[in-house]
Parts: C-alpha cells; structure tokens; sequence
C-alpha cells in the first residue's frame, strides 16, 4: 500500500487554467508597466534632447543607474525602501513601480533617438512654414520620429515583458512563481517549465516577428 | 521615519562582496566567450543550406530571445532535473547565461556577415587568398567592428543577468549580498552596496571596450 502513497499530485487540467491566469498576471503588469513607462520615457526623452546642459547630465545619470544595475537589485532596494519611508508597497505595486522606471530609462534612450532621426533641416523647413514649436513636435518630428524607432520600442517593450518574471521575487505570483508553485506541488518540472515558456513564447513570438517585418518595410 | 540606517554591518562584509563580484565577474565572461563560440556556430547554421541544421539553430535563437533569461536558468536548474541531469548552481548559471547569450548574438553576428558583401570575399579570393585567410584577414575584421558595439551591450547584459544566480542559490555578488542581508536584516544597506558595485562593474566593462576599440579599429 504504503507504494502507491505518494505526497505529489500529478499535473492536472486546471493547473492549466492556474498557469493562464498567472499569465494574465504577468501580462497585466507588463502592460501597466510598459505604458507609464513609454509615457514617462517620451517625456525624459524629450528632456534629454531638448534640455540645457543641467538638466542633461542629471537626468542622463540617473537613467544610466537605472540601466547600469540588475533589474532584481532594483526591486530588492526599492520593495525595502518603501517601508523605510514610511509607506509599505504590496508587492505589485512595488513591482510595477521598479518596472515602469526602468521601462522609462530604456525608451528615453529610444525615444531620443527618435528625435534625432528627424533631421535639423527638416525642423527648420517646418518652423519657416510657420509651425509653433509644438506643432513641429506633433506633425513632423512624431510621425517620422516614430517610424525611426518604433521596432526598438517594441524590442524594450517584449524585454520588460520578460524581466516581468523577475517580479516574482517580492512574492507576487505572476506566470514563472505559478510554475514554480506547481513544480513544487506536482514534482513534474519539466512539463510545467514547458507549459510556462509556451506561455511566454506565444506572448512575445508574434510581436517581434511583426516589428521585424514593419523594420524591413519601412526600410526599403 | 524610525529607521536607522546600519553600514558597519556593510562595510565589515565588504572584501567578501568584492570576492564575490570576481566571481560574477568571471560566470559573466566565460558565458560571454562560450556564448561568441556557440553564437557564431549558430549564425553560420542558420544561413547554412543543410535544412535540420537551420531548423534547430532557428529553434534556439527564437528560444533563447522570447523567453526571460529567469526562465532559461530554471530550465537548466529545475527543468533537466526530470531526466536525471543536476547542475551545480555555478553551471546552472554558466549554461544559462551562455545559452541565452548565444542566441543573442547570433542574431548580431549574422546581420553582421550579411552586411559584408559577397564580392569582399571573391576579391581576396581572387587576389590567391586562402578560404581561411580571406576569412580571417578580410572578413571577420569587417564583421567585428560591425558587431562590437552589440558585443559589448551583451557582455553588460552577461553582468547583469548573473544576479539572477541569487533565484538558483549561487553565492555570486547577488547571492552573497542575499546571504548576508537574511542574516542581518540590513537588506536596504547591503543591496544599496550591491546596485554600486554592479553600476561599477558596469562602467568599468565600458571604459575598457571602448579603450580597447581604439586600440582594435585604428584604421
């Protein structure tokens, strides 16, 4: 008897439905994340474009330390900090927080970029037609700013959808802590790793494949 | 606020945390060097003729690029374990980093050698060149300074992923740092530390590329 006792259940059906709901766990905080962040990015961007001398160096450094040290440092110092402040963060909030900053200082190198790509002439050409400042900004240098970098948003974006995974390690149960939840319950590592890359194949498979695509399009 | 902040805890641990950055240091460039000698392996499968090949080079590139660098260390961790194979934290971390590194430059080093014309290689071929002189004479020069600038992005990004060891239990800076801040609660302090040392680690990887891209692209 004491043969067919085992303390592991096996891999079952709705351990599936657990696994897809931890995935829309993940891709809610990816996408939290990614829009403050491009948001915010677009504006820090700007900043370090446009921005006297100040204003650069500041902001350039604290974005450099924001992409200088490992993401799970980041949520580590941060998910500690908050508490020292006075304010205690769920570990969602917490991580969505860290995410978004560090979303923000991988897309203001992009969005500058983008910026950039517009050329002076072109921005002179506009400003001579009689465009305000602001109408140069959203009818010339967005539309082609955008175009410049548009797949390198999108490779940020598919990153911190993956670095999501990282946010496990303040306790919230996004897709990876769900497998290794499982893995600990059932013992069937592999199956559930398996099952847990599909998951994260099929979320960022297509979106590269269609950036690479729009690249090669807009670049003949 | 009622916090005090305690760095004497910190600063007596400091010499082990430096040790363990070595460590860091050294998963972070044998992965980058396992990662350029399978990379390039992988770049040349995937524009190879042979169809199998190109498939599984295919395979591994689009593996090691859609899924978290988390989820490749716990395959090597975890996921093998199902068959019987066990790693030591050190080579979970080893094969991971070099896995997804492979596969990330492979990606570099064939847009690299499809951004050097052919003809590069009739001319020198032409000129009574060897297939392996022309190679290395003329065309990887042309393809490495292409690829350099990556290179460097991905020995940056090495770095950083090797935190991760913290989540396998390998005692690299991070899971030192881990170590002795559940030890004394001062995890603030301690990772503060930490994030410096990467942020140096960093700065220094930088420096000496671009010290040594002087040196390499004179011409």
């Amino acid at each position: 008897m004491s043969n067919n006792m085992s303390f592991f259940s096996g891999f079952q059906p709705h351990d599936l439905l657990f696994m897809a709901e931890a995935a829309g766990q993940t891709l809610l905080i990816s996408v939290l994340s990614i829009s403050t962040g491009t948001v915010f990015g677009i504006i820090f961007g700007w900043m370090l474009q446009s921005g006297n001398w100040v204003v650069r160096a500041i902001l350039g450094t604290v974005l450099d330390v924001f992409r200088s040290v490992p993401l799970l440092i980041q949520l580590v110092l941060f998910f500690n900090f908050f508490p020292i402040m006075g304010w205690p963060l769920e570990p969602f909030a917490a991580g969505t927080f860290v995410l978004s900053l560090y979303t923000a200082s991988l897309v203001a190198q992009v969005a500058r970029g983008g910026i950039e790509a517009v050329g002076k002439p072109m921005r002179r050409a506009a400003r001579s037609l009689g465009m305000s400042y602001w109408q140069d900004m959203r009818y010339v240098v967005w539309p082609i700013g955008l175009r410049a970098v548009f797949p390198a948003w999108v490779g940020v974006a598919l990153g911190v959808m993956k670095d999501s995974a990282l946010v496990s390690v303040l306790g919230y149960v996004e897709l990876l802590r769900a497998s290794q939840i499982l893995i600990t319950r059932t013992q069937e590592p592999f199956i559930i790793l398996a099952v847990a890359g599909a998951f994260y194949f099929v979320l960022s498979y297509p979106l590269s494949k269609y950036s690479q695509k729009l690249e090669e399009r807009w670049a003949s | 606020m009622d916090y005090h902040f305690h760095w004497r805890p910190v600063f007596q641990k400091l010499p082990e945390l430096l040790q363990a950055s070595l460590t860091t240091l050294e998963v972070a460039v044998l992965s980058m060097i396992i990662g350029i000698i399978l990379g390039l392996l992988l770049a040349l499968a995937r524009m190879s003729p042979i169809k199998p090949l190109r498939w599984f080079a295919t395979c591994w590139v689009e593996l090691a690029r859609n899924t978290p660098a988390l989820f490749q260390l716990f395959f090597f961790g975890f996921g093998l374990g199902a068959f019987g194979i066990h790693f030591a934290p050190y080579f979970i971390v080893l094969f991971g980093l070099s896995f997804n590194n492979a596969g990330y430059l492979a990606e570099n080093f064939r847009g690299g050698f499809q951004a050097v014309p052919d003809t590069q290689l009739r001319a020198a071929r032409s000129l009574g060149m060897t297939i392996p002189q022309a190679y290395i004479r003329i065309i990887i020069p042309q393809v490495l300074r292409i690829v350099y600038h990556p290179m460097t992005n991905q020995m940056v990004w090495a770095v950083l992923m090797s935190s991760l060891g913290m989540m396998v239990g390998f005692r690299e800076l991070s899971g030192e740092t881990q170590f002795f801040a559940s030890k004394t609660f001062r995890i603030f302090e301690y990772f503060a530390v930490t994030a410096l040392i990467y942020y140096a680690i960093v700065k220094i990887i930088l420096g000496a590329a671009k010290l040594a891209s002087i040196r390499l692209f004179r011409y």
